[in-house]
């Protein structure tokens, strides 16, 4: 996995509740058998007018000007700010994927759905839980300066907005500590949960007695 | 100490390892596996030169992409070249790892969390899981079930465990007797209306109470299926004789000296009685009505008695702002009477609804009666072959094609649109499934979600109507 220290950079505003991994990467991307690609789908019916699916060459869409992603001013934003309940709905990965794929290094929002949040954490895209004033305080510094810095730590856990007109301001955030441990190291987890292969055995044998019907197929 | 609740039971007897904080490597004793979220898990696989862990616990089935006609032809009925490819690598990838695999032509084909109650393949006790949100469906069987993501695919392949943090443990409450013409459906669509999409997030959910109680496994599969849209990973129902008499018989479930071995442990799969829930939600079944959703999120729901809400009346500004968007995507009107909505389409299906008791109670409401003039399409895809063959067996497809239903193959179908079954921007669509999120059936359509008998219902009708008096 790749490792995640601390992100400097610009923020993206998606002002909305609820918005939903169908929403983030529609089904007709699912069909793809590959990790990468989703980038230039990401949000893909908010952010073009023309519907499109894996054979449509993305430049030859018209972009919705209407949509936050599509504005000139926050272009090149790593961090993403959003609102309760990000990526709520299906479990497909593919939603980080394309987050990630896009360009975001992290997201900020009151709250998440609890797979989505999950899978952050294996694809070194961090998902950062601020209070929701908190967070109304980055969308105003933000909205008032597109080209206003945000921090992301997660060593020090803690998100820094330098010089903001209320001066510079940072924010505390939880975080579940072997989650931390594993995303600042890029720890791979499959090879982690290996080392753990005799308690593994153990457990299996144990239950094979307990509970046979389990292991009949 | 305290007695524990169901969640604790299951959770427990499967901790291989505590980690700390929370965190405990579990063990998974079943894994589902489909065609949409698995390619890129195997490919994990292959670079790191594992090996899955325990081959027999995994099942594959294709059902995302797969068209709903055609099926005789079996992969060359699949026209689109991208839903083929990733079809043919599902098959690629269990052959090459032995995985046991439903093939598209196999009378158990069908929607993978409908093919593993029906199998038998999920028993009362299991850990299970799938890259897929509704494998909640699976907890009616008093399992912990959970969808996943890729990652976690590949996690479980190769270990046989996951790295889990313990959820908080909530119980709902449904009590009394539902209504004639209302269903589990109905019960849960109330349910989220009630604790809104994001309620249960960070929770397992346990349903209980006496209307739970008397549900077929068919109406505690649909309950269970939807736990997800309230933001909770687990919904379950403690094992009981209806649980046990489903299991029983079913091809890859226990027999002879071990089945009665397996049903003494069952029976221990409940919540104690002292057991303590974080949260406790309690519902009348009396006071549901059938439901109808008008939004965009499965929460947007109303009684079919209803109207279409006013954003004014939103507890805050961010509520409003969904509320008015919402709206504006589905093209209505607040105030609108739920009744004067006429949908285009009609979607039977998707993993909430399509077993055989859902088929049956559509059915009864046909009573000879056509499907409207202004309905462009209206479909039935049965959750798998075999409830396909069942329905078939009882005649059930006469009914509904006489009725100018079309009677299709098994698969998801237009719950997701991700086959030639979706909706064109504008269409507007009642159907069973779970979602109704922005382009969720088709890029710029319009979903109603309703149950089976409101389906059929509004089909019949041109317009939503009240299945009870209809
Ligand atoms: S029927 Fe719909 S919700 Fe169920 S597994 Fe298929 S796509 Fe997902």
């Amino acid at each position: 996995m790749q490792a995640f220290t601390t992100v400097t950079g610009t923020a993206m505003p998606l002002d909305r509740v609820d918005v939903d991994t169908d929403a983030i990467i529609p089904k007709q991307y699912l069909k793809s058998i590959k990790r990468t690609g989703f980038g230039p789908f990401l949000f893909d019916s908010w952010r073009y007018l023309d519907p499109g699916d894996l054979t449509v060459d993305p430049a030859t869409r018209r972009p919705n000007p209407d949509f936050v992603l599509n504005d000139a001013r926050y272009q090149g934003a790593s961090i993403l700010l959003a609102r309760d309940n990000f990526g709520c709905g299906s479990s497909r990965e593919h939603a980080v994927w394309a987050l990630a794929g896009y360009g975001f290094k992290a997201v900020i929002a009151p709250s998440y759905a609890d797979i989505f949040f999950n899978n952050s954490f294996k694809n070194g895209f961090l998902p950062v839980v601020l209070r929701p004033e908190e967070v109304q305080v980055l969308f105003d510094a933000v909205k008032a300066d597109s080209k206003q810095q945000i921090t992301v730590d997660l060593p020090q856990q803690q998100v820094r907005v330098p010089g903001t007109p209320a001066g510079d301001l940072a924010f505390g955030f939880e975080v579940d500590p072997l989650r931390k441990a594993r995303m600042v190291r890029g720890i791979d987890e499959i090879g982690e949960t290996l080392t753990l292969g005799d308690a593994i055995h153990a457990y299996e044998a144990r239950r094979r007695e307990e509970a046979p019907w389990l292991f009949s197929r | 100490m305290g007695g524990k609740t169901l969640y604790e039971k299951l959770w427990d007897a499967h901790v291989v390892a505590e980690l700390g904080a929370g965190t405990a490597l579990i063990y998974i004793d079943r894994h589902l596996v489909h065609e949409v979220t698995s390619p890129q898990a195997f490919e994990g696989l292959r670079l790191a030169k594992r090996a899955p862990w325990r081959r027999g616990s995994n099942v594959a089935v294709p059902d995302h992409n797969v068209p709903t006609d055609h099926r005789a032809e079996g992969m060359a009925g699949v026209k689109d070249p991208i839903s083929r490819a990733q079809l043919q690598a599902l098959d690629k990838n269990c052959a090459e790892y032995k995985i046991l695999k439903f093939d598209l032509v196999d009378r158990r084909q069908g929607i993978v969390h409908i093919i593993g109650p029906e199998q038998g393949l999920v028993l009362p006790g299991m850990t299970v899981v799938c890259g897929d949100s509704h494998t909640s469906t699976n907890g009616a069987f008093g399992t912990l079930a959970v969808g996943i993501g890729t990652s976690e695919v590949e996690h479980v392949l190769a270990t046989e465990c996951l790295v889990q943090q313990k959820s908080k443990n909530m119980r709902v409450t449904v009590t009394g007797r539902m209504g004639v013409g209302v269903t589990p459906k109905d019960v849960i669509l109330a349910i989220i209306g009630k604790i809104g999409t994001a309620g249960g997030t960070g929770h397992a959910i346990e349903y209980a109470g006496d209307t739970i109680r008397g549900m077929s496994m068919e109406g505690r599969m649909t309950v269970c299926n939807m736990t997800i849209e309230v933001g909770a990973r687990a919904g379950m129902v403690a094992v009981d004789d209806t649980t046990i008499e489903y299991v029983h018989g079913r091809p890859f479930a226990p027999t002879g000296a071990l089945w009665d071995q397996a049903v003494t442990a069952w029976r221990d799969l409940h919540s104690d009685d002292d057991a303590r829930f974080d949260r406790e939600v309690t519902l009348e079944a009396a006071s549901v009505q059938p439901q109808v959703t008008w939004g965009t999120t499965p929460g947007m729901v109303v009684p079919v008695g209803g109207r279409v809400p006013d954003p004014a009346e939103a507890k805050d500004a961010a509520h409003r702002k969904a509320m008015e968007r919402a709206l504006q995507y589905m093209d209505l009107q607040p105030g609108t009477k739920i009744t004067d909505i006429r949908p285009d389409k009609v979607f039977f299906g998707s993993c909430t609804n399509s077993r055989i008791e859902d088929l049956r109670a559509a059915a009864a409401v046909i009573k000879g009666r056509h499907v409207a003039p202004g309905i462009k399409q209206a479909m039935v895809v049965p959750g798998s072959g075999l409830v396909k063959k069942q329905a078939e067996d009882e005649g059930l497809d006469r009914i509904f094609r006489d009725a100018g239903f079309e009677w299709r193959d098994a698969g998801c179908s237009m719950c997701l649109g991700m086959n030639p079954d979706h909706l064109s921007p504008g269409e507007r669509c009642a159907s069973t499934s779970n979602r109704n999120f922005e382009g969720r059936q088709g890029a710029g359509g319009r979903t109603h979600l309703v149950s089976p008998p409101m389906a059929v219902a509004a089909a019949l009708a041109g317009h939503f109507v009240d299945v009870r008096s209809f």
